[in-house]
């Protein structure tokens, strides 16, 4: 008796739990410390992103003439660079730089390399081959010199080092995308669509994509983070957002020069960008335990 | 009840195995020439062991799988020479039942998205849609507060159940139902199967109903075929198999059922022998290594599926 009294509750609020899929995913990352942090740790981050300019002491592009290389101080509270301008501003200024680039580079990730993926894996055949050997052949190259192929090819700027790093994730991704459907194809409920006679279009946007959704969130989660880290890399080498507009792997840049007289200039915006990195990293590890069946 | 819905004209279905550069394809006979007729309102079973082509040959006739050789009849016309628009026409009229239930319903849709796919694939006007999903639902025992639930929260048999309710969203004349209830329990199996029954009364349906529980195909088969690596080898009416099967396979796997009365003496024939493989079936009748009443010709011939008695039987024997 007392053990049946145990097991009704237990399982009517699985039930709960399991019948709002929506709200699934937060719970569960409410669950996890790990999980609850990195994602606490990310809104903060985005927030950031959103209110900098408001925040910011100063303004990012302003010399201030009585203050070279300063070291932190009062009135500039992470120092001042070579040409007297607020580092803490244009580090702030410059998150909405470095988290644009990123998240948009990584939603063209996320559209072109799912639609390559899941129509690769659903059509098959002559196709897939065609497909997966194209992403064969851009695979070969490093994804950072593909991206500065494309950066050269299109000119520098902001805008060409999103799609550079865009395009140049989309291989990856879409193999890793395409394994993923390759397992949903082969479901009973795929081939009763079949026997229904729902066309393509429709099975793989119905069928294949909601149950690869745990998939492409841990994966594009995943790809911000390497985002962030190839925008500054291209920032740094020049090819990214051209000065002034604070951006993190440009500061890096122009820090180098005086690591021994100012170590504040590479410091920060490098601390900045391990930060956000290790953020995002961390919290598309913990997405990948709570997604995990085994878990 | 005589008019056919669907014949089935000497289908085959290779499946390749390995190519070689310098080597001849080898393929797997999944069915070898099947001739079957279902006639309108009837229900053809189709029993067989496992890796016999039962399942196969259900796909074949939907064009899931696409046969290599051979007819589909469908409605007087061979649908294995539609185009794409056409055979999607088709499928209006003919629907499948799966196996798994756990399987076959996606995890991620409510049951209203569910069964809402089949009047999206065939346009059904969006004013009818809930009207139609509704009635359906209430049809197959179900009510419309299960609608906004996902699968996972269902039963085996209901979400057969809701299997069933997509198959018969369109009302079509033809299901196929694949094992529909070897996945369940033994006293849902009935609930699934009495459904079936008064469906096919109400709607007018027609079945092909494969399985491997003979007691099952009893229960709801007009007429059984049974198969033996990708061929019929008998066909008869329900009555007449179960009374007195002729072709020994039949004979074998009938003395397997398992008999209510205690006192009942059955002699169990059991068989010697695995099931060949079909990639290399054994030469004549492909029965004959395990056959107890084997001949000289059987190694030798294949049988003819031919009447024997008003039946028909592919067998030397006769």
């Amino acid at each position: 008796m007392s053990q049946l009294n145990k097991t009704i509750p237990v399982r009517s609020s699985w039930r709960r739990e399991r019948s709002l899929p929506r709200f699934e995913l937060l719970g569960k990352i409410m669950q996890k410390k790990k999980a609850k942090y990195s994602f606490f740790m990310m809104l903060a981050i985005i927030v950031i992103g959103i209110i900098g300019p408001w925040i910011a002491p100063h303004d990012p592009t302003k010399t201030y003439y009585e203050a070279f290389m300063q070291g932190p101080s009062k009135e500039f509270w992470l120092g001042t660079d070579a040409i007297g301008r607020d580092i803490l501003s244009r580090l702030l200024y410059g998150t909405r730089v470095t988290l644009t680039v990123a998240v948009m580079a990584s939603a063209m990730t996320f559209v072109a390399g799912t639609f390559i993926g899941v129509t690769s894996a659903y059509l098959g055949g002559i196709f897939d081959n065609v497909m997966m050997r194209i992403m064969d052949v851009l695979l070969a190259l490093p994804g950072i010199v593909l991206a500065l192929a494309i950066v050269a090819a299109l000119g520098p700027s902001q805008e060409n080092a999103m799609i550079a790093i865009g395009i140049a994730s989309i291989p990856g991704f879409s193999i890793l995308v395409r394994g993923a459907a390759l397992t949903i194809k082969g479901a009973g409920y795929v081939e009763a669509s079949r026997s229904i006679g729902s066309s393509n279009w429709w099975i793989i946007m119905n069928q294949l994509i909601p149950n690869i959704s745990n998939i492409l969130i841990v994966y594009t989660t995943m790809f911000i983070g390497s985002a962030i880290l190839g925008t500054s890399a291209l920032g740094f080498i020049g090819l990214g957002a051209q000065p002034p507009t604070p951006e993190w792997g440009t500061m890096l840049s122009e820090g180098k020069d005086y690591l021994r007289e100012a170590w504040w200039l590479a410091t920060f915006p490098g601390l900045a960008i391990t930060i956000v990195v290790f953020t995002v990293y961390m919290l598309g590890d913990a997405l990948r335990d709570i997604f995990d069946p085994k878990s | 009840m005589t008019t056919p819905l669907l014949v089935v004209k000497n289908l085959q279905k290779r499946f390749l195995l390995g190519k070689g550069w310098f080597q001849e394809p080898s393929y797997i006979h999944a069915v070898n020439g099947v001739n079957v007729t279902v006639n309108e309102g009837e229900t053809l079973g189709i029993v067989g062991e496992s890796g016999c082509g039962k399942s196969t040959l259900g796909r074949c006739i939907l064009r899931l799988i696409e046969p290599s050789e051979g007819e589909v009849v469908f409605q007087g016309r061979d649908i294995r020479m539609y185009s794409k628009s056409e055979m999607h026409n088709v499928r209006r009229n003919m629907q499948m039942v799966f196996q798994n239930p756990f399987d076959t319903l996606n995890p991620k849709l409510t049951i209203q998205h569910i069964l809402t796919e089949p009047l999206i694939a065939h346009r059904i006007p969006k004013e009818h849609r809930q009207s139609l999903i509704e009635e359906t639902i209430e049809i197959v025992g179900l009510s419309k507060r299960h609608l906004a639930r996902y699968a996972h929260e269902f039963s085996g048999g209901q979400r057969q159940r809701i299997g069933i309710a997509r198959a018969l969203m369109l009302r079509p004349k033809l299901i196929i139902a694949d094992e529909p209830v070897s996945a369940l329990d033994v006293s849902i199996q009935s609930q699934i199967l009495n459904l079936l029954q008064d469906l096919q009364e109400q709607f007018s349906l027609t079945y092909l109903f494969i399985s491997h529980d003979l007691s099952v195909v009893e229960h709801i088969a007009d007429r059984v075929a049974v198969m033996y690596l990708g061929e019929v080898i008998e066909l008869a009416k329900k009555e007449e198999l179960f009374q007195r099967p002729m072709h020994p396979y039949a004979q074998s796997l009938l003395s397997a059922v398992p008999v209510s009365d205690p006192d009942e003496k059955r002699e169990r024939i059991i068989l010697t022998g695995d099931l060949p493989s079909p990639s290399n079936p054994p030469t004549g009748c492909k029965f004959h290594p395990r056959c107890w009443a084997c001949m000289d010709i059987c190694k030798k011939e294949a049988p003819v599926l031919k009447d024997s008695e008003g039946r028909m039987v592919a067998c030397h024997l006769y």
